[in-house]
């Protein structure tokens, strides 16, 4: 088995054809990536890690939207609700009822699904930009909800979460959650995957292509479609759920609009259809706001900042280069990050012939 | 429930409605003509709002002339937008042109807060009356105002689509692209002109809010009711556009009363709408005067 392959698709099998990782270079690469994480900590400070693990909480959200925009070709704006239905459900169901939290994230995240579903049965016969304001609706109704709902969410005053904990052990430090946090990364990424080469993944990417092929081949859209708002929301509830823990307290305003639509941006930005791509675009929108800020500290007290007024303003800043950012992925790079990683790796295949 | 009040609440819910009506109908107009779901339409109304008081406020103009100079950039700023930022992504799937407008929503939302602020600032008075009386009702004089002006840019769009050669040139295009283009129209001149058309009508309700209420960025609020009443009436139907705004507007008003009487959830009015717009899409998604798409293979 060799690190090279050759140039060309030459899968001789089925089986070849629908493995998750197809050749030696990727699975390499993957525990590669992992094993230099893991040692993240030790080298990072813990400012850093916090980033990190906000890439990881954010980008399995961004991965359920993924599946739901880019694999099956139906929009949601209101990812950020089931976010933050996620993290409350986590939180509720360790107060209420004394559930450990580790078992709190995964019941959080069915919970979420169950939501995703009633919201997701307009969705089944809904499809483009109905889809796309019917769950506009679903943002401020749930929104709506986490503002009343005080036994759920602690209406106005917010939530205080617990660290997980197992057998006396807390991961209440930012090295012990990003480990944790990785994990989960590793499982929800490799699952979703996996589930792109099923029977069922396949579907999901039949009815985006064409939603009536697909649907004179036999498979059931309105199943279909309601099963990707279900897969959507458990991954954001994950998500949420793990977010809340990080941060040790949700607050019912954090999870509007603009939050939706960052979850968007990541998704257009990281390229959709592309399972890394979802990292990548948390990643990308996780550093924007600190490049954002570098850059406002680089000219702090210059002419500039004072002619400007940047300094109070920089939150304005940050939410202008999210709009601006999304506008410009969509004109000059509307496959977004994951395809220009595919042209780099392309071109050191090639090397030194690539032209 | 007693008569008066009924009467009260049923005529703020038409003059909101009667605004909501036509944001709603500068929204239809664009969906209209090219197929673009404008997401950035609430911008439309606090840019619009934020010019003109810019223009009264720092610039001491009289109201005639800064609005005049306000309609004037409105147009030039549709034109801008769609030429360099929805032209290019003509042809692109559904959700890229959604992404594109919601992310100029982000961008001139938060452009807005940043050259005028968060608070909301008063536009200096251009009537001598604040309220007139009107069937025995008390009604500030910009209410009236506003509800003219919604009338008035009704049925100034009726008159353009029925006789105006440009009025009938963007029918034919949003008829059929390739019929109007083979008998002349310039299509890309029409998707310009649909754009500047809406953002200038939206220019005006942003201003005439921002007389009643001040200039602040819950004015891009209004872009976001617009979608009630757009499913309401049908995404693609400008008397549906108009009921819609109506119903919607009447329909808020009463879960207010409804609300502050028997409820006391406290925020029912904000999102009554959005119930009702999933009840439509559950029962009757082309709304109530859409045309159903019948696709083929």
């Amino acid at each position: 088995m060799t690190v090279m392959t050759p140039a060309g698709d030459f899968r001789g099998s089925y089986r070849a054809d629908t493995t998750i990782f197809p050749t030696f270079g990727s699975r390499a690469a993957l525990w590669a990536g992992i094993a230099v994480l893991c040692l993240a900590p030790l080298v990072l400070d813990r400012y850093f890690l916090g980033l990190l693990i906000n890439v990881g909480t954010l980008g399995i959200a961004a991965l359920g939207l993924n599946i739901l925009v880019g694999f099956t070709g139906q929009i949601s704006i209101g990812h950020a609700a089931f976010f933050g239905f996620g993290a409350f459900a986590s939180a509720w169901l360790h107060e209420a009822f004394h559930i450990p939290v580790l078992l709190a994230i995964p019941l959080a995240g069915v919970m979420t699904a169950a939501v995703g579903l009633i919201f997701g049965a307009p969705a089944a016969r809904l499809k483009g930009l109905y889809l796309a304001i019917a769950t506009l609706a679903a943002q401020f109704i749930l929104e709506d909800f986490f503002a009343r709902a005080r036994w759920f969410t602690g209406g106005v005053a917010g939530r205080i979460t617990e660290s997980p904990a197992i057998a006396g052990f807390a991961f209440d430090r930012e090295e012990s959650y990003f480990y944790l946090v990785l994990a989960f990364v590793v499982v929800m990424f490799v699952a979703a995957s996996n589930l792109m080469r099923t029977r069922d993944g396949r579907a999901l990417v039949a009815v985006r292509d064409h939603y009536l092929s697909a649907e004179i081949m036999g498979i059931n859209l309105a199943y279909y479609r309601t099963l990707s708002f279900g897969i959507a929301s458990f991954y954001a509830g994950i998500g949420g759920a793990l977010y809340a823990h990080h941060l040790l307290f949700v607050s019912v305003e954090a999870f509007n609009i603009l939050f939706s639509i960052q979850f968007l941006s990541m998704v257009i930005i990281g390229g959709l259809g592309s399972i890394s791509g979802s990292l990548m675009g948390a990643a990308f929108m996780v550093a924007l706001p600190e490049v954002v800020q570098a850059g406002a500290d680089a000219i702090a007290g210059g002419a500039v900042d004072r002619a400007l007024r940047i300094g109070g303003n920089i939150s304005f800043l940050r939410e202008m280069a999210i709009g601006a950012a999304i506008i410009l992925f969509l004109l000059f790079e509307p496959d977004g990050l994951a395809r220009r990683w595919r042209l780099i790796k392309a071109y050191w295949k090639l090397y030194p012939y690539s032209h | 429930m007693d008569g008066a009040l009924l009467f009260q609440l049923l005529l703020n819910g038409l003059i909101v409605g009667a605004l909501y009506g036509v944001v709603a109908m500068s929204f239809v107009l664009i969906y209209k003509a090219s197929q673009v779901v404008n997401f950035a339409q609430g911008e439309f109304l606090l840019v619009g709002a934020w010019t003109c008081w810019w223009l009264l406020v720092e610039w001491q103009l009289p109201f005639w002339a800064g609005f005049l100079l306000t309609l004037a950039f409105m147009t030039l700023f549709g034109i801008v937008l769609q030429v360099v930022v929805l032209r290019p992504l003509i042809g692109e799937p559904v959700i890229s042109v959604i992404m594109a407008t919601i992310g100029l929503g982000i961008f001139f939302q938060a452009l807005m807060k940043w050259i005028f602020g968060v608070f909301a600032k008063p536009f200096p008075p251009v009537f001598s009356a604040d309220r007139v009386s009107v069937l025995g009702l008390e009604v500030q004089s910009a209410y009236l105002l506003s509800l003219g002006i919604s009338v008035a840019i009704m049925a100034g769009f009726g008159w353009f689509f029925r006789y105006s050669r440009h009025g009938l040139a963007m029918r034919a295009t949003a008829f059929d692209q390739q019929v109007a283009q083979s008998l002349g129209i310039s299509v890309p001149r029409v998707f310009a002109m649909s754009w500047a058309i809406s953002a200038v009508v939206s220019a005006v309700a942003g201003v005439t809010v921002g007389m009643v209420n001040g200039v602040s960025s819950a004015l891009s609020f209004y872009g976001i009711k617009v979608f009630p009443a757009v499913i309401l009436g049908g995404l693609d139907s400008v008397v549906g556009a108009v009921l819609g705004g109506l119903i919607v507007g009447v329909l808020e008003n009463l879960s207010q009363y409804a609300d502050s009487q028997w409820l006391n959830w406290g925020n029912l009015t904000q999102v009554a709408p959005f119930y009702a717009l999933l009840l439509i899409l559950l029962i009757k998604p082309y709304g109530l005067f859409g045309t159903k798409n019948i696709e083929r293979i």
